[in-house]
């Protein structure tokens, strides 16, 4: 399992801030895929980390267990 | 790496401590300040009252450290330190806090502008914009 983290209004949609997925033959664009259905995303821009670093969000990086996928949307810092 | 985080906003006490803090280090010749403070925009005839910041603080920590090591080695700084609010934050008050310091001024107008935008840009903070009726849209910088 991988765990998945959500912020902002990101997480507004999820409704909730972090879960766990099965990530067996699951690439980075297979999962983005995934929860864009599961939650409707389409409306937000999302950027995606791997490990705490972005990556596309169409990457076919494979996912493994353990890795911390995080779904963000857009920055507002400052 | 220290905490950039804090609860809250960001008091001028806070910020007049920082600098009372520097005045041992007698190589600056130089100190800049950018303060972010919390805008009462008015968005389709609603008054943003408050924002609520969040961040993903692992990889935001990371991320400032990279922009850290990269300013000092550009801009040949003595001091940076960089703070941003957590949490409801209402208009007027400060959610950002920007400190360089160098020997000289032109490095440090330089290191403020660049580490301004870069902040903005590449740090993974969120902000919940709150309008005085309690409806809220995200906020997302230009």
């Amino acid at each position: 399992m991988a765990i998945l983290k959500y912020y902002g209004a990101i997480a507004e949609a999820t409704n909730c801030f972090e879960e766990q997925i099965s990530v067996t033959n699951l690439n980075v664009a297979d999962c983005v895929a995934l929860l864009n259905k599961k939650y409707n995303l389409n409306q937000i821009q999302v950027h995606v980390a791997l490990n705490k670093n972005l990556v596309e969000i169409d990457s076919a990086i494979k996912l493994k267990d353990s890795d911390e996928i995080a779904l963000l949307p857009p920055f507002a810092g400052g | 790496m220290k905490n950039v985080f804090i609860k809250g906003p960001i008091t001028p006490e806070f910020i007049s401590n920082s600098i009372a803090k520097h005045q041992t280090k007698k190589e600056i010749g130089a100190h800049n300040i950018f303060l972010g403070q919390v805008r009462a925009d008015v968005i389709k005839n609603k008054k943003v009252a408050a924002i609520n910041f969040t961040a993903y603080e692992d990889m935001a920590n990371e991320v400032l450290e990279n922009i850290r090591e990269k300013a000092f080695k550009t801009f040949n700084l003595t001091c940076m330190h960089v703070y941003h609010s957590l949490g409801e934050i209402k208009t007027g008050e400060i959610c950002f806090f920007l400190f360089v310091s160098a020997k000289h001024s032109k490095e440090v107008y330089a290191a403020t502008e660049y580490l301004v935008n870069i902040v903005k840009k590449k740090v993974p903070l969120f902000g919940k914009e709150i309008f005085e009726d309690q409806t809220h849209q995200w906020k997302v910088n230009n």
